[in-house]
Parts: structure tokens; C-alpha cells; sequence
């Protein structure tokens, strides 16, 4: 199976892409060094980036305007629902330059939920020392999100469906029309080649995890929308991920585990090599694809994020430089985000073909 | 966005199961199931035509078939019709002239039959007047005696006796 990874052009891609992304981090780190190396007021690129890609309790649309979204906790005396506007209207700066936000007995660090306990306290290492809730469930930027992309996902294909019904035999119509070739792309061009015959039966779960992940990534490039970064959080790609390990290894036949734990026609010594590399193999896989998605769509974020910081750490030298190069940064980003739209769509059929090739490979029946 | 939060995980997955089993209760279902189902009829309606293209060119064909021979049955026709007049004509052709012939024989036989008669009977008659005349000459001559007298000297003469 993992010949299906060399060959696959965009692997290269993502290695690419996550160098890029590597190298992104890495010179931003050195621009918020920089930036930070004067006034503590001074911008930090880095903190604003990781701030735009990290989860948080709230949906920033402008300026003040944001949707509040409710803070859902377990502790050991039961569960706790209130609104995170709590937190943010209640910001504490310490004597050391930290924030953080608090409300009755929680502390908000680093959009993570902590007991009060003794009161907010760091280690020298700048760690927090005050202990987690036991769940935190809160509906975060990211999981309303998905519950965005979900309630998409039903509106439109609900829409398609009875499109179908109505029509029946007819030509497509209207949104029916635009999704038809995209259904009709995973069926044919993705899981019929990859999976063969047992095919039709892995269709509807790599429809919805296509449509998933593209409608996720498309969310992601709406401004104003708080910029939402659900396919780029490795919690919901490893959610993916393992529904795909999971499915792959129900699926399995005999002849997917016999080639796995005893290799035919490979002498003893290489099976000994072989054998715990394709054990490594089965959990390498869905991690590969959880990582992949995760980088490129962070990665794709960061460079846009980038090109906005420029203007501001430019704009703090003088008004003129950062005139000048927010020109120049406007227009890398419009061209960012056309390529970002493909990645959006790439990423999604690279995922879904991946998905579709594993399970290809665990349902191949015996051929010689 | 790097770290893992249980709660993120929880949520995805919940959504993205109730999203699936739904999707693919009430959407994909009936989605695939129509797309198939219209394949399928397209597959069947070219079937159909591709059935029909040959049914067509059969048909053709037989008509072709049937047209070819009729022309042949009709040159046939035309051919022993021709045949027939010909023969019809060459036939009363001959039998007309042999029926010429026949007549003009017959009508030959019957003048000279007549020619042989009405000489006959132009002799009888020559040689009735030719007795008449020669009765009334003889009268008038051996009205004489002198010149009956003439006449027996003169055959006395010629008939000499040797």
C-alpha cells in the first residue's frame, strides 16, 4: 500500500506544503522575536497567527461584534453551561505581562479552561500550574464550524435528493446540476478505480468525508467569519482519520491480513523486516492523512495571516512603508486565496483518495 | 490547533457520525440510486437505438433484397416479352409469306390453266373459222368452172406421181 503514497504527485506537494509551513513558523518566530525585542506593546506577528489558527470560545466577526459561544464543562461537582462572554469581558493582565481571563471558579488561558483553585499561577517554565476541568465540551470557533459545515452539508444534499425524487428521469436542475458532477467524480474517478468491485459500498462514507473536508476547508477562507480553521485542527483530522482506520480495518479480508502478517513468496528474513513494517504500516497510514489535511490547511492560513502581518510590522517602522507594502501584500494574498480554493478542493480529493485506496487494499480479493 | 482537545475530538465525532448515517440514509440513498437508475435508462435507451439502427438496417437490407429481385423478375418479363413478340412476329412473318408464296403458286397454276384453256379454245375456234373461211372461199372460188378446173390441173400438177 505504501506504493500508493510514493506515487501519489501530491505527496510531494504536501511535503512542500509542510516545509513551507515549517518555514513560515520559523520566520515568523524570528519577526515576533524582533517585534518583541522592543515595547511590550509592540505587534507580535507570531502571537497573532497562532492566535487565528488556534481554537477559541468565540466567533470574532469585527471589531468588538462577536458571536459568544457557550463554555460546556464537567467538573467533579457535575456539569456547568454558561456563555464565554463571561470570560472575555472579564480580562486580568499580571504583574509578568500574561492575560488571562476569568470567570466564578474558571480561568480562561490560552482559550484552555482551568480550575481557579489558589488563583492563576505559572511555573518558571511559563506553564500553567492550576488544574485542567475534567471535560471541557464547549462548543468552540471550530466545532460550531462543523455544525455549520453539517447543517450545509444537510441543507444542500437534502436539497439534491429531493431534486432527484422530483425529477427523477430528468435532467439536473439548480444546485442539483452543480453537485451531480462533483458526487459523480468521488463515485467514478475516486472510489471506483481505487476500490473495484466492493466499490458502492464505501461511496456514501467517502461522499460525506469529500464534501466534509471541502466544505470545512471553504468555511476556513471566509473572512469575517472568524477565521475558522476546522480541517486545520488535528483533533477533527484525527477524528477522520480513524474513522478511515477503522472502516479499513473491519474491512479487511484474509487475503489483507495474510499479505500483512506473512507475506507470501518473501524469504524468512525479509519477512521479519517486512512484517513489523507493515504492522507500523496499518497505523502510519491514517496518520499520514490526518497530518497531511491538518499542515496543508494551516500551512495555506499562515501564509495568508503572514502577508497581513507584513503590513503591520512594515506600518509600525512608518505609515508610508506600510502603505507600500500592503499593496503589495493585498495582491499575494487575493492570489493566496485562489490557491488556497484549489488546495480546499485538492486536499479534500486527496484525502477521500487515500481513504478510498486503503480500502481498496483491504477488500482486494486474491488475484493469483 | 496542534494539541489534541478531547472535547474538539468528541464533538467531531458525533457530528460526523450522525452527518454520515443521515446523508447516507437520506441523500445518498436516493442520490446514487436515481443516478443509477438513469444510467441505467440512458444504457437501455442506447441499447435501444443501437437495436433499432440494426432492426433499420435490416429492414434496409430486405428491402434492398426484395427490390433487386423485382427488377430481375421484371427484366425477366420484360426480357420473355420481348422474346414472344419477337417470335410472334418472325412466325407470322414467315407463315405470311409462305401463304404468299402459296397464293401467287396457286394463282400461277390458275392462269396458266386458264392460258392453256383459252388457247385451246382459241385454236377450236381458229380452226372453226379458218374451215368456214376456207368453206366460203371454196364456195366462192368453185363457183367457176373454169377456175375449178384451174385448181384440179393445178393439184394434178403438184401431185406428182413418183
Amino acid at each position: 500500500m505504501e506504493r500508493f503514497i510514493i506515487k501519489n504527485p501530491s505527496n510531494k506537494a504536501s511535503l512542500l506544503r509542510t516545509s513551507t509551513l515549517l518555514f513560515a513558523l520559523v520566520s515568523l518566530l524570528n519577526f515576533s522575536s524582533f517585534a518583541s525585542s522592543g515595547e511590550d506593546k509592540k505587534f507580535n506577528a507570531g502571537e497573532m497567527i497562532m492566535h487565528h489558527i488556534s481554537d477559541a470560545h468565540e466567533i470574532h466577526i469585527i471589531g468588538d461584534f462577536a458571536i459568544y459561544l457557550p463554555i460546556i464543562l464537567k467538573t467533579e461537582s457535575g456539569w456547568e453551561v454558561f456563555s464565554s462572554s463571561h470570560f472575555y469581558h472579564n480580562e486580568i493582565h499580571d504583574d509578568s505581562g500574561n492575560h488571562y481571563y476569568e470567570y466564578s471558579d474558571y480561568i480562561l488561558f490560552h482559550e484552555h479552561v482551568y480550575l481557579k483553585g489558589n488563583g492563576f499561577t505559572l511555573d518558571e517554565k511559563g506553564e500553567i500550574v492550576n488544574e485542567a476541568v475534567t471535560l471541557d465540551m464547549s462548543i468552540t470557533k471550530n466545532i460550531a464550524g462543523i455544525f455549520l459545515t453539517c447543517f450545509l452539508m444537510l441543507f444542500v444534499f437534502f436539497k439534491v435528493a429531493s431534486g432527484y425524487k422530483k425529477r427523477g428521469m430528468q435532467a439536473p436542475k439548480g444546485i442539483q446540476s452543480f453537485m451531480e458532477p462533483l458526487i459523480l467524480f468521488v463515485r467514478d474517478e475516486i472510489a471506483r478505480p481505487s476500490i473495484g468491485k466492493h466499490a458502492d459500498r464505501f461511496v456514501p462514507f467517502l461522499l460525506t468525508v469529500f464534501f466534509f473536508i471541502w466544505i470545512s476547508n471553504l468555511l476556513g477562507l471566509i473572512p469575517f467569519l472568524g477565521g475558522l480553521n476546522i480541517t486545520g485542527t488535528l483533533s477533527v483530522t484525527m477524528v477522520l482519520a480513524t474513522i478511515v482506520f477503522i472502516i479499513t480495518t473491519i474491512n479487511g479480508n484474509k487475503h489483507y491480513w495474510g499479505h500483512l502478517f506473512w507475506p507470501p513468496n518473501v524469504p524468512l528474513p525479509i519477512k521479519v523486516i517486512l512484517v513489523p513494517i507493515e504492522i507500523a504500516g496499518i497505523f502510519i497510514k491514517p496518520l499520514v492523512l490526518m497530518v497531511r489535511l491538518t499542515a496543508n490547511i494551516t500551512a495555506g492560513h499562515i501564509i495568508i495571516l503572514a502577508f497581513v502581518c507584513l503590513i503591520f510590522i512594515f506600518g509600525e517602522q512608518s505609515a508610508g512603508a506600510g502603505y507600500g507594502v500592503g499593496i503589495g501584500s493585498t495582491l499575494f494574498m487575493i492570489f493566496m486565496n485562489f490557491i488556497e480554493l484549489l488546495v480546499a478542493f485538492l486536499q479534500a480529493y486527496v484525502f477521500t483518495l487515500l481513504a478510498a485506496l486503503y480500502f481498496g487494499g483491504a477488500t482486494e480479493e486474491a488475484h493469483h | 490547533m496542534l494539541s489534541v482537545s478531547l472535547g474538539t475530538v468528541i464533538w467531531t465525532t458525533i457530528a460526523f457520525l450522525i452527518v454520515v448515517f443521515i446523508l447516507a440514509k437520506f441523500a445518498w440513498k436516493p442520490i446514487l440510486s436515481s443516478i443509477k437508475e438513469r444510467e441505467d435508462s440512458i444504457q437501455e435507451a442506447l441499447e435501444d437505438a443501437e437495436k433499432a439502427k440494426e432492426m433499420m438496417r435490416e429492414l434496409k437490407e430486405d428491402n434492398e433484397k426484395l427490390l433487386q429481385e423485382a427488377r430481375l423478375e421484371r427484366d425477366e418479363l420484360l426480357k420473355s416479352a420481348r422474346d414472344t413478340k419477337d417470335k410472334i412476329i418472325s412466325d407470322s412473318k414467315e407463315k405470311a409469306s409462305e401463304e404468299g408464296e402459296k397464293i401467287i403458286k396457286s394463282a400461277k397454276e390458275a392462269i396458266n390453266a386458264e392460258k392453256s384453256a383459252a388457247m385451246a379454245e382459241l385454236k377450236n375456234h381458229v380452226a372453226a373459222l379458218s374451215i368456214e373461211i376456207a368453206e366460203k372461199i371454196l364456195r366462192q372460188e368453185l363457183s367457176k368452172d373454169a377456175k375449178q378446173q384451174e385448181l384440179i390441173d393445178d393439184a394434178i400438177k403438184n401431185a406428182k406421181l413418183n
